[in-house]
């Protein structure tokens, strides 16, 4: 369980970053997944670029209507209150749930967007919250809704070069309510079942995680307690009756959860 | 000469005393040298290529060019004999199991070629480049289609899939015969992983100045790994030296000849300079040995007082492709034959058996053995009863148990029970946990999570000898155990044991029973193992035996110093042998003393102080010790579990657990206690965790720790543990093998609380681990069925 050889740097900035990615190179920032990945030859890089150090990856800015978090920031640093909440200090408490500490203390909320795990919290957070990536290219940044950004499982529309920069993440209005949860049998393990609900007076958004491709999103009338279940049984036919159950009891608890 | 109170010096040190760990000192510091702490000049690292596929044909392994000298496959290793693991039972059938592979692949994982290099990861670069042409065969996975007429076959030339068929019948069709109540169950438990947190590891070099072959190995028979080396590789055992450094954890996975082992020895021999294996979690979990994977058909037969009249069971285990050394692919299965009835009083039983080979790696005793098994299918039995009956589950077990005034008590299997009250375990555990408390809670429980008690009650044979042992014929039988001691010239106790501690604290206990007999200061008792070069022979450390027969050759080691320390002591004191006891750290004759330290500088640094003709043996003796029976010990406990289960997800909690054990005397309660800890999380991995599933082309599902679930700190209940101390009559102290007991209870105390949570929901399950996807899977069935 020895990596392949690969040759590895640390990008002094995000342009460098971008230059070595758009010649081959896999941007490692946090190492949790791809660390173990490497180890068992499942990804063969021939290049990494460490880019757990560029400083503009790692700072933080909120105005009024939002919080920016740099890609780099770890999970460690969510829980401890090191970034700026959006509010019903969401961010911490979900950033404390992410496997075990000795992960957040390296996992960051960039690579974990990045990596695009079905079963990871962010994914399925972000993706109900609302959240945008920032993203930077040598040839201009873009700023794209979170539903738009996976494509798949473990993919992302990120183009070669382009380097995720920050997540922005709207504040929650005095109206909206979130709720979260998450089926494990232990702390660490990934997650069986997983939903996030989000709703405020303009927007109802249920976002159903661990499916093994990206997340299910339903909006509106399929966001609500009685909507959910034929919208989610029609969409996930290829689903055994154990997992569809685990699933909608993951979102009622979601609901309920919103709803406490 | 020095007057003294002896009274006075006699420390809280002895046997019975909770006395730190001498070892934890150089473990906290991380100081202990493990496997692959260790370094020598000019080592090289080795990397196998395993095979990808469960069964194929070897058509051909190719080389990569310019590594020719840097791969090794079979037809290298010149002279190597294959590992073979016999058993004398009937019938058996021997399997072969090559160092690396030569014409055929029995499973995953199984070594093809071995990789040598300055690195482990270039090693694994030049592993990955070598070429295997594998005729990929369909895999035989489930042992029960394994045993269908028409299988195909793991080994062709013998017919079928059975290393051996074992059947006894002690009286089962009269006992059975107009039987008010008859239960029939089906049950299964799964392949686990036995996962000490060190791997296995061998660092290997050949001494030209010895003309030895010094093999370090993360092991737990250094001995057994000797003969089973020299075997294999055509060498004479005073050729061959094991070392078992500090070894971290063992289980049974650790009690074992290893592939890699001789070919690490070959390589080391043969190349001129040191290589090092140190086996990866990929390797553990997914090439190298198995356990626990059973299948048991029982039919029980009782009447409407509760009694249990017989039982007859149909069990099967996968033992996965080769016999494995030395304690083959059929220990397990006898072992359920022979255990199956546990504590339970019964007129009738039969039982056959079946190890079936199957395209998976072999299978080793771990903790517990077949125990967990056993003890899990029976005590589904008492709770069927129970529900039959009517009765309580508690009074089904009261009524059923072997009672003390039975002791010592000769079992339907012959299994000779030396001491204890069974029942009275059960009631302390009922108390600890407070079952009416729960029981009321139980019923006030009305929302979507419910609550289940579930008992169980097992003895444990342990550190069980030769008559047992020679009953299997395994490579391995234990006879007397062996303990050199050495009284140093500056009054310390070196004392050397052939069997290895790797995490039970031995250095502390036997330094507890030496300080018991001679009374010298437990800091100045100092205890080597794990070395064949320095210790007399034994089979090492399994089975819960090293307290009772290290422990007792220690002891009887120290009684033969003592009447080697007797005769100078008395001649220093001017008195005749016979009037002069040696204890407590000092020659004594009436008031007067002189300590054993002044004896030990005299034969040594001062022998013109002594007449000629005494003592002339020296202060170094080698003693072996049995048991009054090698029948063995038999431990005991109750466990009492209380879980919640979440009717909506299936997730299970662990909310009270209570153990009341019976080890006998105990050395050192507080590593009881933490044996008992320790194999109770174990326990909670076979009941609710660890599997690892094979598909049906034999690939296992699991290749890190990530997939592979095993239980955490967080997984833990609060334990309350409580302790009975019901002396063996046939050991030193009266102490009991104990080492295993915390892992047989869970799964079968577990699984009747979960079916006690929801059989009122119309579902009982009937295999380990119970995972939340089984509980939801069962539970919407039933829903389905009522609706």
């Amino acid at each position: 369980m020895k990596p392949a050889p690969f040759t590895w740097s640390a990008a002094p900035t995000l342009d460098a970053a971008c230059g070595t990615m758009r010649a081959g190179g896999r941007a490692i920032a946090g190492g949790q997944s791809l660390g173990p990945m490497l180890n068992l030859r499942i990804a063969q890089p021939d290049r990494l670029v460490s880019i757990a150090r560029i400083s503009a990856l790692c700072g933080v800015s909120e105005t009024a209507d939002d919080v920016t978090i740099g890609a780099c920031v770890t999970h460690a640093q969510i829980e401890d209150g090191q970034a700026p909440d959006i509010g019903q200090d969401i961010l911490p408490r979900v950033a404390a749930n992410i496997a075990y500490r000795a992960v957040r203390n390296r996992g960051t909320i960039g690579g974990s967007l990045c990596h695009a795990d079905p079963a990871a919290d962010w994914v399925t957070v972000l993706l109900a919250l609302g959240a945008q990536a920032l993203t930077h290219a040598p040839s201009g940044s873009r700023i794209i809704a979170l539903d738009g950004f996976f494509t798949g499982a473990f993919r992302t529309n990120l183009t070669p070069g382009e380097v995720l920069h920050a997540i922005r993440i709207p504040r929650l209005t005095p109206d909206a309510r979130f709720g979260y949860y998450k089926i494990c049998r232990k702390p660490g393990e990934f997650a069986h079942a997983m939903a996030a609900v989000f709703i405020s007076k303009n927007i109802a958004r249920v976002v159903i995680g661990a499916l093994g491709t990206i997340p299910l999103v339903l909006m509106g009338a399929e966001a609500t307690p009685d909507g959910v279940e034929p919208a989610f049984r029609s969409r996930t036919t290829m689903l055994d009756e154990v997992t569809q159950h685990m699933q909608l009891t993951a979102v009622k608890r979601a609901f309920a959860r919103a709803a406490a | 000469m020095i007057q003294v109170q002896a009274d006075l010096v006699r420390e809280k040190s002895g046997v019975g005393a909770s006395v730190l760990r001498k070892e934890d000192d150089r473990y906290m510091r991380g100081q202990g040298e493990f496997i692959a702490d260790i370094k020598r000049p000019a080592m090289q690292e080795l990397a196998f290529v395993r095979s990808p596929v469960a069964h194929a044909f070897i058509r051909g392994v190719k080389k990569p060019a310019g590594y020719e000298d840097r791969v090794f496959i079979a037809a290298d290793l010149v002279g190597v004999s294959p590992i073979t693991a016999i058993s004398a039972l009937p019938g058996f059938k021997r399997s072969s199991q090559p160092i690396l592979a030569t014409d055929k692949i029995c499973h995953v994982g199984e070594p093809i070629a071995v990789c040598v290099a300055q690195t482990r990861a270039e090693a694994e670069d030049i592993a990955a480049l070598v070429e295997l042409d594998l005729e990929e065969l369909p895999a035989i996975v489930d042992m029960r289609a394994a045993l269908q007429p028409g299988s195909l076959l793991v080994h062709e030339p013998w017919g079928d899939n059975v290393f051996l068929e074992t059947s006894v019948d002690h009286g089962f069709a009269a006992a059975a015969s107009g039987a008010p109540i008859i239960i029939s169950k089906h049950l299964r438990t799964a392949r686990q992983c036995m996962s000490p947190m060190e791997g296995r590891g061998v660092v290997a070099m050949w001494e030209p100045r010895l003309e030895q072959l010094v093999l370090h190995t993360s092991t737990q028979m250094p001995h057994i790994v000797r003969s089973g080396l020299s075997e294999c590789l055509g060498l004479p055992e005073d050729m061959v030296r094991i070392i078992a450094p500090d070894v971290g954890g063992g289980f049974g996975y650790k009690g074992i000849l290893l592939g890699e082992e001789v070919c690490a020895g070959y390589l080391a021999r043969h190349l001129g300079h040191p290589v090092r294996w140190i086996e990866d979690r990929r390797e553990q979990l997914t090439g190298n040995a198995n356990c626990r994977e059973h299948d048991y058909e029982l039919t029980a037969y009782a009447d409407h007082d509760g009694m249990l009249l017989a039982l007859d069971a149909r069990a099967i285990v996968d033992a996965g492709a080769y016999s494995l050394y030395p304690f083959s692919a059929c220990l397990e299965a006898a072992q359920i034959a022979s255990i199956l009835p546990g504590p339970y009083r019964m007129n009738g039983y039969r039982c056959i058996t079946w190890s079936a080979a199957t395209n998976k790696p072999g299978i080793l005793p771990y903790r517990g053995v077949a125990r967990a098994g056993v003890c899990y299918a029976m005590e589904v039995i008492m709770d069927a009863i129970a529900q039959e009956t009517g009765l309580p589950p508690e009074e089904v077990r009261l009524r059923n148990l072997v009672l003390p005034s039975m002791m010592p008590f000769d079992n339907i299997t012959n299994k000779h029970f030396d001491s204890g009250d069974y029942p009275e375990a059960l009631r302390r555990a009922l108390n600890a946990i407070d079952m009416p408390a729960w029981r009321a809670r139980q019923a006030a429980a009305t929302g979507t999570v419910k609550i289940g008690i579930g008992l169980a009650v097992f003895c444990e044979q342990g550190a069980h000898g030769t008559s047992v042992y020679a009953g299997w014929g395994i490579p391995m039988v234990p006879g007397f155990e062996q303990a050199s001691a050495r009284l140093t010239a500056d009054g310390g106790l070196e004392l050397r044991v052939g069997i290895q501690s790797h995490g039970q604290g031995l250095e502390t206990t036997l330094a507890q029973v030496a300080h018991e007999s001679l009374g010298l200061p437990i800091e100045r008792i100092k205890i080597t193992h794990g070395d064949t070069g320095l210790t007399p022979y034994s089979t090492g450390t399994w089975g819960s035996r090293c307290m009772v027969m290290a422990g007792g050759a220690v002891a009887t080691a120290c009684q033969d110093l003592a009447a080697r320390i007797a005769p100078i002591g008395a001649h220093l004191l001017q008195v005749a042998t016979d009037d002069v006891t040696v204890a407590h750290g000092y020659v004594s004759t009436g008031s007067r003393h002189v300590s054993i330290a002044e004896v030990a500088r005299t034969w040594y640094r001062r022998p013109q102080d002594l007449p000629d003709g005494i003592a002339h043996g020296g202060l170094e003796v080698t003693a072996g010790y049995k048991a009054k029976r090698d029948s063995g010990t038999f431990s005991y406990a109750a466990h009492a579990a209380v879980v919640s289960v979440d009717t909506e997800t299936g997730d299970i909690a662990l909310l009270d657990y209570a153990i009341c054990e019976d080890g006998g005397t105990l050395v050192n309660p507080m590593i009881v206690d933490g044996q008992l800890i320790g194999g109770i999380a174990q326990g909670i991995g076979t009941a609710l965790y660890e599997a690892m599933r094979f598909d049906d082309n034999g690939q296992p599902s699991a290749s890190t720790l990530a997939d592979y679930t095993l239980p955490g700190a967080t997984e833990m209940p609060r334990l309350r543990i409580e302790h009975m101390a019901t002396p063996s009559p046939y050991t030193v102290f009266g102490q009991k093998g104990i080492g295993e007991g915390g892992a047989i209870g869970p799964p079968a105390a577990i699984a009747n609380a979960v079916n006690d949570a929801l059989r009122p929901l119309g579902v009982e399950l009937s295999a380990l681990p119970i995972t939340p996807h089984m509980v939801m899977s069962a539970l919407l069935r039933a829903r389905r069925d009522t609706a």
